[in-house]
This record gives C-alpha cells, structure tokens and sequence, in this order.
C-alpha cells in the first residue's frame, strides 16, 4: 500500500482543480496518520483526533472515510461495503467518492482489495497481511451508555476500573439467564483497553484477535481513532460460567448453501414468509461462481443481483 | 410480493440526485433565485450560515442557502465541508468590538450610556403583521431612512470601561505566557473545557439549542438572572500579520454581534465580589444568538457543585457536546441507514427469549 | 508505590491501621478543620460527634481519600503497599486502595448506590472490582450477603428504587462490606430513617461490626448512635477536637464544658 506524498498527483478532473488527492489536505491527513500510528502502538485505546467536516454527514462514515482518505494512494484497491454487501446505497455512495477523489481503483473481491472498508460487519473471507480493514464506528466508547461522562469515562480507562462494564453483564445473565448482546459486544484488548469493535455482530469479534490484517476503526463525530494491530490478544467479555457465544442458525444460505456465515432474514411476504440469505454479498457470490448452490437458488433475489452486476 | 433488499444502489443514487435538483429548482415558469438576491435579501439566514458553519463569506454562504432549498442546518454543513479544503495561513488578531462602526447597540443596565442608545435596524418594535404589500409584484422602492444631523460618538466604549474605574466587572485578560487558543475546528474537544474551547463551541453551536437552554435558565433551570449589559452590532476591521512585515495590516472588514450579559456577583474568598461576565460574539446579525450564547456562557462558569442540583444549561459535557447541529443532525438522521445486521442479531435475541418465556410458562402450567 | 509516599510514611507500630497527623483544612478563609491527630487499631470503632458545621464531615472527607487536606498527613496501612500517605500515592493507586481496602457508607443510600441497577449486581460490584469471573459463585455470595443484612433474598434482581430507605441502606452496607475491607467509613448511617427502623439498623451494624471484627470511623451527631457503635469517641466543635476518650467515659463523665451541653441535650427515655 502505497503513501501519497504532494498534491501533484491531484486527479485531472474539474475536481482535481479544487480538491487535494483523497479530498483531506496534507496536514489534516499526516494529523490523522499519527493518531493511526498512536492508535496501533495503544491498541485498543481511544486517541482523540481532530475529526474534520466531510462531504458526507457525521453518523453516516466519516470516520471511517477519513482514516481511508489518511492512507489510501492510486496503487491501493479499494472495497467499501455496509452491512456487509457491495451494493447498499451508503457504500456505493462512498465507494463513488473515493473512485472519484483518490483515482483509484474499486473492487467487490475481497481477496483483491488492500483497503476495506465497512460498516457494521467484517467479511467471512479471512484477511490477510498487507489488507487494512476500517471499520466506521458510532459510538468509540463501549461504557457510554452505562456512563454518559467522557470525564467520568476516561478516568475508567486510565484507571482500569471496568466494573461498570461487568455490573451491566451481570445484569443482562440476572435479566436473561444469558449475556444477550448482538452486536458490539464489548472486548478487552491485550488485556489492557477495554473497547468497543463497533456494531459488528458477535459473529464477528472473534476476527478481530490474532489477525494477519490491521483493523482500524474510526468515530468521526465522537472524534476518536483505535486500532487492533496484527497478531493482538482480543477477547470478548464474558464470564466463567457464561462464555461468550456467537450467533448461529439452523437455515443455511438460500443462495449458495453457506452454513457458517453470518445471515440477513429477507421477508418474502406479510404472511411471516422468509429467506436467509448470506449478508456478505460478495462471498455469497463467490460461493455461487465456484457452483454452491442453496435451497432457492434461482430466485428472484439471485436474478436482480445478476442484472444489477450487469 | 416479493421485498428486494437495497440493490441497484448506484443507479437510485443518480436519479434522486436529479429528481432533487428538480425540486430545488422548483416551478421553471418562476424566476431562477440568484445567489446575490439571498446574500442581500435573506442577509439573516445568510448570517447564521456564516456564523454555525464558521465561515465568513457572504457569497459562499448565500450559495449554500440556495443549494439548500433553504434548509439552514444543511446550508451549515455545506459551509464547513467547504471549510474543512480551505488552508489555514494563520490567525487574526483579536477583533477590537470597542473600535467597531456601530449600526446598534443597546443597553437594559442603563437608562443612558456614553454613545447613547442606538436602535439600529431591528425587528423589535415592529408589529408582527404580515404585509402584503411585500408580496405585490413591482414593490415600490423602499421609504429611505433619515440620516442623523450628528455622526454619533466614536469609538463607542463597551460596558467594560464604564464599570472599570469601579471594578465592578470582572475582566479576563490572558497573561502574556497564555498558551495559544484552542481551536475547535481542528481539536477534538476535551473536559473540562477552557474558556476558549467553551466560547468557540458555543459560537458555532445550533442558534435553536442555545435560545432554548438559556430559555430554561431564565425559568428556574439554573441559576442565571442575567442583566443585558449590552449589545452591540457593527462593523470591524480584522487585522492580521504577515510574518513578513511583522506589523499588522488590515485585511477585511466583517460584521459581528457582541453581547455581554451582567450575572450575580460571586463570592470568593480571596478576590472581592465583582459581577460575572457572560459573552456572546457572533459572526453578522444575529442578536437572538449572541444573547443565548452568553447566558449559556454565564450558565456554564456556575460552580454547580456548591449549588448541588445541576440544571442541563450547567451541564458542561450536555451542553457542549450537543450543540453542533452538523454532528447532531448526521448523527440521528444516520439512524435511516440500513441497520439490518444488527437488527437481525437482535431478533435472534429476542426470539429466543421468547421461546423460553413460553416454555417456561408451559412448564408451570403444567405443573398446576 | 513510589519513593514519595514511603518517605512520608513513619515506620508501622505494630498494629497501627490508620494515622492522621496535624489534618487541617481550610476552604478559602473558611476553617473546616484543624489540627487533627490520633491513630486507629483495627478492629476499632471510632465515633466523631458534634452538630453540623462542628468539621465532623470534612475531617471524614479528607482522612477517606476524597478531600486533600490544607495540610497534616494520613497514613494508612494498605493491603498493596504497606504504611502508605494516601495522598501521596498516585491518583490510581489510590482508587485502587479505596475499592480495595476501604468502604463508604453514605448517609443517603442513592449517593453510595447504582440506582439504575439491580441491588444484587451493587452488592456485586466490588467482587468483580477485585477480579471476580464467576457469576454463579458471585451470585451465591450476594445472596448470603443479603440475608445477613437481613434483606429478603427473592429481591435481588429489584432495583434499589423499589426498597425503602431503609432496606436501600442495608443494600449499601452488603455492598461495602463484601470485599472484607479493612477500614469502613460510615456518614450518619441512620441518618434520615424513621427511628424505628434505626433502631434496627444499628442493631444490625453492631452486629456486624463485632462478627468481622471491622474496624470502622463512624460520623454522626447522635449520642445514642455513638454510645452504641463507637468504642472510643472524639467530640467536634468549630473545626476542632475538644475531648477524645472511650465512649463511656466521654459520655458519663464529660470534660469539657462543649461535651457537656452535647450529652446533657440527649432525651432521656
């Protein structure tokens, strides 16, 4: 992944004339890369950064588009997917933006991309060293809801005093005989931070620990930029006598088969008629070149996907 | 009938965006509105653009209304995305408000005040009756206001030197070691925050957060009975220096509302008891603002500790970190996001729990 | 710990838990206390008595960690660190040693409670503080908390809002005695109970102080409360000690002319 330098390299376009290469200017983007580089030598701590006003609206990515725009040069490969698929309406939104300031080269295929970036969900294709996964990030601080204080918060951090953290655990086993998150379930990282790897559901927290890829993770609002480098101690919160568990199901995909994928329920009609469908779009599709086929292969699902690839 | 989940993304993107320029541009038999008629005929909206998107620039944010269809707080963010490419070359010297062209200034402290109580062009003693004369095509010119036989007093001293030779009022002047101001507009903000970092949040923040917290004040929500010491609207000049020269030049003139609110005096042991201070200072004219911005001010510097309960306009954290209607209004528009994924973990959740409430409710009816 | 807080702490005597020295404060031009100097044993039940303003809540403020005194010291005997000046240690080690080593019981159960939370995962808390992962065994301590403080065990999973103030102290107490700590502070306890259920409630405390052999300093203005409680009494007024000495004497036999109004305006019954 390559690092740009000057503004020379501005796009051509009308654009170009008004507009630093990846939107951010230079300085904006060398604060943001020191934040990144603090992030990754703390990992899991929350560094402050100064978040600047996007194109896009605060809550909506910008985050996460301001740690790409930070990082990203013409010779990356560029994947951007929301709730796991290529093609809803906010990732196509920031795929365009990026295809258009940073000149670069998009792509749905997981294993070729060098940047991915995604809200709310990690693909099921393992990563690899050399990807850089940014996840876009509401809320960074995991104990805002039991503590609205960012003073009351950053003082638990520094302290180490996650108590609070266990008491609403305890609560959820005492309320629902279970831990009953779904998603962003919080995670202690090196056994030092405790954080919050964004509304990824649990399904997806064992992929943060130990990874060959680096996770980054941005709060454009909130204002605050962590990291889990490769090969980092990640786990979720639990207790001895209520493991942390990840969702499953009893249908496989009904596209392409897949049984151990995160799934998304699509209702079919208002009489309680449904499908699970794999969430991320491209392993579904992947899976369905190389000839899995599901239960309902061949609906009509399958048969918009295809027209809106061509 | 079949639900498609969100697919063939790119395309409805592409056609919203044209069905919304349609819309902005409205009936095509009407006149086009031009950017110079909302600069110079909806200069107020024009001013809270400039002031919440931090930005002062008349014809950028006049733009940014029409493209805006109006709408304020998106006109705002328009501007500070505008912001955010700009480079920054440095930072002016602090605006001299006593050395300010006067167009308004008025005082409730005092029956009269050196420089004397200018209305200025305000809507304050009108009568708020719609006239339909503005509404008839081919207006006549407006009636031309008389000019003063006398220019008035200049410059025009602020509440600060009347109540200086007494004392009355605390002052807040930096030492010569201050550090430099924070900036907001590149910092994240931190707690407990400076008077610089408090002051700019508030100049920037949504006029209608801030009328209503300093609202709530006035009620009983706090302790602020404040006093308008003054208000002051007008002209001065921003003056900059090059590292070149090393002298200050003149670059531009801008206009500015100013207010300081008088509050009760505070008790503290070593110093003796002075009124406090609340300001308000905000880009064009925006008097509504600049009052509730320097009541909130007023509000924040309460020591609510002593005072126990805190009211939400004492609340340092609660009113800072919810007054920028940019990162407000992304941030719960954001919820039409799609959130399916989450939703779906949810559902899980909830279906199991479910499942073993009625199970359980089997099991003890079964064993009655 | 650092250099800093071993140097100013004076070597042990055998069985000191707690020594203040010379502990003054001053809010502005405005006395909160002076002066103050004594040691503690564990074990030890101390009371500081006088009416309101008499300094009793400021000298507890400062001695418990969460007021810097003007000057003086208080060293204490921490699990971590051995004879430490708590204000010397650094601001996390000093949190770490209030959670670890002492308990607050504030006169108002909402000051020293989660109202948001259930009362079992308050009286939870600070085993999970201290590292506990065990729900079930955490549970099960909880539960045998609860009915020692005579509280009705099926309520664990109520939330303190729906116990009277009565019962939410006893919630209070479980919470700051379940991790057995070394030192309590109590702030007028039963303070603001219906006199019934005071009565009931020192009961209860005496009780407990004695199984645990706790040793607690204990702030109030009620004489009864300290004649109950307090094996040794100091007496406040205007900032100042004027009588210290076993509660019995101080109380049958007061010396000075303060402790003498103070003890003569009890109601006898």
């Amino acid at each position: 992944m390559s690092v740009q330098t000057g503004s020379n390299n501005a796009p051509e376009s009308a654009l170009g004339r008004y507009y630093n290469y990846a939107y951010l200017d230079e300085q904006t983007k060398r604060m943001i890369r020191r934040a990144i580089l603090k992030a990754l030598a703390i990992p899991g701590y929350q560094v402050p950064f100064g978040s600047r006003e996007m194109p896009v609206p605060y809550g909506w990515g910008t985050g996460g588009i301001q740690l790409t725009a930070a990082i990203i040069g013409p010779d990356d490969v560029y994947k951007c997917i929301d709730q796991g698929a290529d093609d809803t309406t906010n990732a196509v939104s920031i795929r365009q933006f990026f295809a258009k300031v940073a000149d670069v080269e998009t792509t749905e295929d997981t294993g070729a991309a060098t940047i991915i970036q995604s809200r709310h969900r990690v693909p099921e294709k393992p990563l690899k060293a050399g990807q850089v996964m940014v996840l876009q990030v509401p809320q960074p601080e995991p104990l805002r809801y039991l503590e609205p204080r960012e003073t009351e918060t950053r003082a638990m951090h520094a302290y180490e005093e996650y108590g609070l953290q266990y008491v609403s655990l305890y609560e959820s086993v005492s309320r629902f005989g279970r831990i009953a998150s779904g998603a962003n379930h919080p995670v202690m990282v090196e056994e030092r931070y405790l954080m919050a790897p964004s509304p990824i559901p649990k399904f997806d927290n064992p992929k943060l620990g130990y990874s060959e890829a680096i996770y980054l993770l941005g709060a454009g609002r909130e204002k605050r930029i962590y990291a889990v480098p490769p090969y980092t101690r990640v786990r979720s919160l639990d207790f001895e006598d209520h493991p942390f568990e990840v969702q499953t199901w009893e249908e496989s995909c009904a596209l392409c088969g897949a049984k151990d994928a995160y799934l998304d329920e699509v209702v079919l009609d208002d009489q309680g008629a449904k499908m699970f469908v794999c969430s991320d779009s491209h392993h579904c599709a992947e899976r369905r070149a190389a000839g899995h086929a599901g239960p309902m292969a061949g609906h009509q699902l399958d048969q918009t996907e295809k027209e809106a690839a061509q | 009938m079949a639900y498609v989940a969100v697919k063939g993304g790119e395309k409805a993107i592409a056609n919203a965006h044209k069905w919304l320029a349609e819309e902005r541009r409205g009936d095509p038999a009407v006149a086009e509105l031009e950017v110079a008629q909302v600069r110079e005929q909806l200069s107020l909206a024009v001013d809270r653009v400039m002031g919440e998107g931090s930005c002062y620039d008349r014809d950028l944010a006049a733009l940014a209304v029409k493209q805006a269809r109006g709408d304020v707080p998106e006109a705002v963010f328009l501007i500070r995305a505008y912001r955010t490419t700009l480079p920054r070359f440095g930072a002016s010297a602090p605006l001299d408000t006593v050395g300010m062209a006067v167009r308004r200034r008025v005082s409730a402290a005092f029956k009269d005040i050196p420089g004397g109580q200018v209305l200025g062009p305000t809507f304050d003693y009108t009568h708020r009756l719609l006239d339909f004369a503005l509404a008839a095509d081919g207006v006549a010119p407006p009636p031309e206001a008389a000019v003063a036989e006398e220019p008035q007093a200049y410059p025009m001293p602020t509440i600060d030197s009347v109540f200086a030779h007494e004392g009355l009022l605390e002052t807040d002047e930096p030492s010569a070691d201050a550090p430099e101001p924070f900036d907001l507009t590149r910092e994240p903000m931190s707690f407990p925050a400076g008077r610089d970092q408090r002051l700019q949040a508030l100049a920037r923040g949504d006029e209608g957060f801030l009328l209503s917290l300093a609202y709530s004040s006035q009620r009983g929500w706090g302790n602020t009975h404040p006093l308008c010491g003054e208000i002051r609207m007008g002209e001065v000049a921003v003056e900059f220096v090059p590292e070149e020269l090393g002298f200050p030049i003149e670059i531009g003139e801008i206009t500015v509302t100013e207010c300081q609110m008088l509050g009760g005096s505070r008790a503290s042991g070593d110093k003796p008891p002075q009124y406090m201070r609340g300001y308000g200072l905000v880009f064009g004219h925006s008097e509504r603002k600049a009052m509730s911005m320097a009541i909130v001010d007023r509000a924040l510097r309460d020591n609510a500790a002593a005072s126990g309960q805190v009211a939400p306009v004492q609340d340092e954290e609660f009113v800072l970190y919810h007054s920028d209607n940019v990162e407000a209004s992304g941030f719960v528009q954001h919820l039409k996001l799609p959130h399916y994924v989450d939703f779906q973990a949810d559902l899980q959740t909830i279906r199991r729990l479910r499942r073993e409430y009625f199970e359980r409710q089997a099991l003890k009816e079964a064993a009655e | 710990m650092n250099a800093a807080a071993k140097m100013t702490a004076a070597p042990a005597e055998r069985g000191t838990l707690l020594r203040v020295d010379g502990l003054t404060k001053w809010y502005g031009h405005v006395l909160g206390c002076r002066d103050v100097s004594f040691e503690m044993r564990p074990g030890e039940v101390l009371g500081i008595v006088g009416e309101s303003g008499s300094g009793k809540t400021t000298l507890l403020n400062c001695i418990s960690g969460r007021l810097a005194p003007s000057s003086g010291s208080i060293a204490f005997d921490t699990s971590r660190f051995g004879m430490a000046d708590i204000y010397a240690l650094s601001e996390p080690d000093r949190r770490r040693m209030q959670r670890e080593d002492w308990g607050f019981v504030h006169q108002n159960p909402r000051d020293g409670l989660r109202m948001r939370v259930s009362g079992g995962a308050n009286v939870a808390e600070p085993m999970m503080n201290l590292g506990s992962r065990h729900y079930g065994r955490m549970r099960q301590a909880t539960i045998d908390w609860l009915e020692r403080v005579e509280l009705d065990t099926r309520r664990i999973d109520d939330r303190p809002a729906n116990f009277s103030g009565g019962m939410q102290q006893r919630i209070q107490v479980a919470r700051n005695l379940i991790h057995e700590p070394r030192l309590v502070f109590m702030d007028e306890p039963t303070g603001g109970l219906d006199v019934s259920v005071q009565a009931r409630l020192l009961d209860l405390l005496r009780e407990l102080v004695r199984d645990l052999s706790l040793a607690v300093i204990i702030v109030t203005h009620d004489m009864a409360v300290a004649r109950l409680m307090a094996d040794r009494l100091m007496v406040m007024k205007g900032g100042q000690v004027v009588e210290t000495g076993l509660t019995d004497q101080v109380l049958d036999d007061p010396q000075h002319p303060y402790t003498q109004i103070l003890v003569s305006s009890v109601l006898q019954i």
